[in-house]
């Protein structure tokens, strides 16, 4: 099952980079992935999903990513597992999450959106965007962030399924794979580059400094695959034990966060000039990762929250928190 | 291109208790008060009764097989084993090489009797080695070794310089690297050799590292006869022999957790409500999680026969680039003369050290020259 949801998705969203650069939303293409089921990827079998668990839940998404494919799948996933989780009809078309930051994502083109109430019983809403109007933004790569200004639809509503942090740290996990998924193709972009890009009589990869970068962007990619992977493991912790899934998803979504400063810096540093340009596809990627990076949680956001947890659980020593943060496997 | 990826290996039954009884055996030997300054020695720290108290427990030689004195158990448990006691800071580094990997070497290229008489007192804490590769001209570049070890009647005649031998003057052997072939082989010329320290015209003189400590050492051998069977392996495999053996010094949880005491110490150190301490405390957290991630993966690899040099490379940079981080962001939290005399012990001495982690085990570079080779630019 995996494995055909691995190489169906690979065929769905190869090529969709260069549909990303000359057309931001393709209803044709957001008609395939729903009748590929990838919305419905992080629900289990009862809930109508296909009951896949750690990383292979998110495999859809990681390739949606590496191919830039411009369409609101992340956000759809979690849409989707929360509404199920709180009973509530799944979404007919793309979804999203209100994080309350005044910019949805997709908004213009969400068919639900859906909201957490805060207090001491959160509940979830399922608000149907008929005849929604739009103040319409964009983050760095062009993919709609709008402000709701006013929706007539039909709201309805349940007790949120799960613990209040979860809503938050599960899309923060979803864009950990994001992240991870987009600085995979940018290393592969990168190092083919570097092979074929031939200065001073040979291929700029037979340089040392160049080699060099080349290391870290892979070590930085490795961390934040390596993150990901962590982050996605911990998804069935997401209703059991939701305080240690928040902090590892948040340190999945920190560590991936933080390799983009690198992988980015050095993928421009490396290709020169193309790299710069629009006709180059190198942007397609690296300005999602600028976009993504900062949504969810920043790096330092996620890091308070989980610096406050240590220090909270201090009297118990560091390494007994850690481990029992990982105690799953090991 | 190598795959990046770091797969967890199938769920460790039992390994909570394995972790239980780990602490409760550190409760129980680490001396009462067993301070920060002590366990920022991290790996450093020799104690062979404390070794021996390991090794009776049965935490050395985990994987080896229960015929040589080991006990059958799997890499994924001596992971577990090893974490606990590096978080702990505890004096392991009597037995470290020894456990870590010459006993892995004469595991797998060692003969009989050579396993049979020296693996027994290796998982019993009572037999040290130490690691005879680097001399005074070659670092980094291994092959050129200028070290050799000549065919006499009835074994060898060894002559030549190691520099940089961690702990030889506290050890029974060393794992010695050097030429047997003429000098133009540079790969094929080469052997390893379990050399006995006591022999007779060998010497050790210490060299000080910048804090004044003395655990490496300079070792000069002056016509030092070995027997046939101090061969290690086959005569002209000592490349390939140790480059696995730099691939099992390479792969451990060590490569990120030298610096731990001096985190923990900044943790119980910190204010509750300083917003940025907690920024730099859940940044390193995050780190540390991912590095264990990584580093657990490597060990379910290496359990699967597989060679992982590509990931144990990235884990040891990245794992030094954290090490080092450390006493960097410790100091902008709690200045050195501000914290207590533990935190300024602990800080000192990882201050002191953190050159060492991206030099010791293959440096920064060549380990970044590595993964490039992997990526297939080199
Ligand atoms: C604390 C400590 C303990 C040690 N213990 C042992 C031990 O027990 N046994 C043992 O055998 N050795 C030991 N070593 C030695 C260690 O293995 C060497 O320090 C290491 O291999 C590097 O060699 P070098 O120090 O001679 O540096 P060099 O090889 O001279 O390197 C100097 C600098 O040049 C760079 N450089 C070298 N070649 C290249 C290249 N091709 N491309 C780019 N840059 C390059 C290096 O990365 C480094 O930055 C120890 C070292 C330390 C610091």
């Amino acid at each position: 099952m995996a494995d055909m949801i691995s190489e169906s998705a690979a065929r769905l969203f190869a090529g969709t980079a260069r549909r990303a650069a000359t057309e931001a939303w393709s209803p044709d293409l957001w008609q395939e992935i729903e009748e590929a089921g990838y919305p419905l990827s992080l629900l289990s079998e009862e809930k109508g999903g296909f009951g896949l668990e750690g990383e292979e839940a998110f495999a859809a998404l990681r390739i949606a990513a590496r191919h830039a494919a411009p369409v609101p799948l992340a956000e759809t996933m979690v849409a989707n597992w929360l509404l199920a989780e709180a009973g509530l009809p799944l979404a007919e078309g793309p979804a999203a999450v209100d994080d309350g930051t005044g910019r949805i994502p997709w908004g213009r083109h969400l068919a639900v959106l859906v909201r957490v109430s805060a207090g001491a019983e959160p509940r979830l809403q399922r608000l149907a965007l008929a005849d929604a109007s739009w103040r319409e933004g964009r983050n760095l790569v062009g993919e709609p962030r709008d402000e709701l200004l006013s929706a007539p639809g039909v709201a309805v509503e349940a007790r949120l399924g799960v613990a209040a942090e979860v809503p938050q740290a599960l899309a923060a996990l979803a864009r950990a794979q994001q992240l991870a998924g987009a600085m995979e193709s940018v290393l592969d972009m990168t190092v083919r580059y570097a092979t074929e890009r031939v200065q001073f009589g040979r291929p700029i990869a037979k340089f040392q400094a160049i080699q060099q970068y080349l290391a870290v962007m892979a070590e930085e990619t490795a961390a934040a695959s390596a993150a990901a992977a962590m982050g996605a493991l911990a998804l069935s912790l997401a209703r059991t034990a939701p305080a240690r899934f928040r902090l590892l998803a948040g340190a999945a979504k920190l560590r991936a966060g933080e390799a983009v400063g690198k992988v980015a810096d050095l993928a421009h540093q490396i290709h020169g000039a193309i790299g710069f340009s629009q006709e180059y596809p190198l942007h397609e990627l690296t300005r999602r990762l600028w976009s993504w990076r900062d949504e969810d949680g920043r790096e330092d956001d996620w890091a308070e929250i989980l610096g406050q947890a240590v220090l909270a659980g201090r009297a118990r020593g560091l390494w007994p928190q850690i481990t029992h943060l990982q105690s799953d496997r090991f | 291109m190598s795959s990046l990826d770091f797969p967890l290996p199938a769920p460790l039954e039992g390994h909570a208790a394995l972790r239980a009884q780990v602490r409760d055996f550190l409760k129980e030997t680490l001396p009462p008060g067993y301070s920060a300054a002590e366990r920022a020695r991290s790996w450093m720290g020799f104690d062979p009764e404390f070794s021996r108290a390991l090794g009776a427990r049965g935490y050395i030689g985990m994987t080896l097989p229960v015929e040589y004195g080991g006990h059958g158990r799997s890499a994924i448990e001596r992971h577990v084993v090893v974490e606990e006691l590096l978080a702990a800071g505890a004096p392991v580094a009597a037995h470290w090489i020894a456990d870590r990997q010459s006993s892995q070497m004469i595991l797998r290229c060692g003969t009989e009797a050579q396993r049979r008489e020296i693996l027994p007192r290796i998982a019993a804490g009572e037999c040290y080695f130490c690691i005879g590769m680097s001399e005074p001209d070659s670092g980094s570049d291994l092959a050129s070794v200028r070290s050799r070890a000549e065919r006499v009647p009835g074994g060898w005649r060894l002559t030549g310089t190691k520099l940089w031998t961690t702990f030889a003057h506290k050890s029974h052997y060393m794992i010695c690297f050097c030429r047997t072939g003429p000098a133009e082989e540079r790969h094929a010329g080469n052997s390893q050799f379990i050399v006995d320290l006591s022999l007779p015209g060998i010497s050790i003189r210490p060299v000080l590292d910048i804090a004044g400590e003395h655990h490496f050492n300079e070792v000069s051998f002056d016509d030092v006869l070995l027997p046939e069977d101090a061969l290690l392996g086959r005569e002209g495999e000592g490349w390939t022999q140790v480059m696995s053996e730099l691939a099992f010094e390479r792969s451990g949880p060590e490569r990120f957790l030298s610096s731990f005491a001096l985190l923990e110490e900044t943790s119980r150190l910190a204010g509750a409500d300083d917003a940025g301490a907690a920024r730099a405390l859940g940044r390193l957290t995050a780190h540390l999680l991912v590095l264990r991630h990584m580093s657990q993966s490597v060990a379910g690899r290496l359990q699967q026969g597989e060679k992982p040099d590509l990931h144990a490379a990235i884990v040891k940079d990245l794992g030094a680039t954290f090490e080092q981080e450390i006493p960097e962001r410790a100091r902008q939290l709690i200045a050195p003369a501000q914290g207590d005399a533990d935190y300024a012990a602990a800080f000192a001495r990882t201050r002191l050290a953190a050159p060492c982690f991206s030099l010791r085990g293959g440096t920064r570079e060549v380990l970044r020259g590595i993964i490039a080779r992997h990526l297939g630019v080199r």
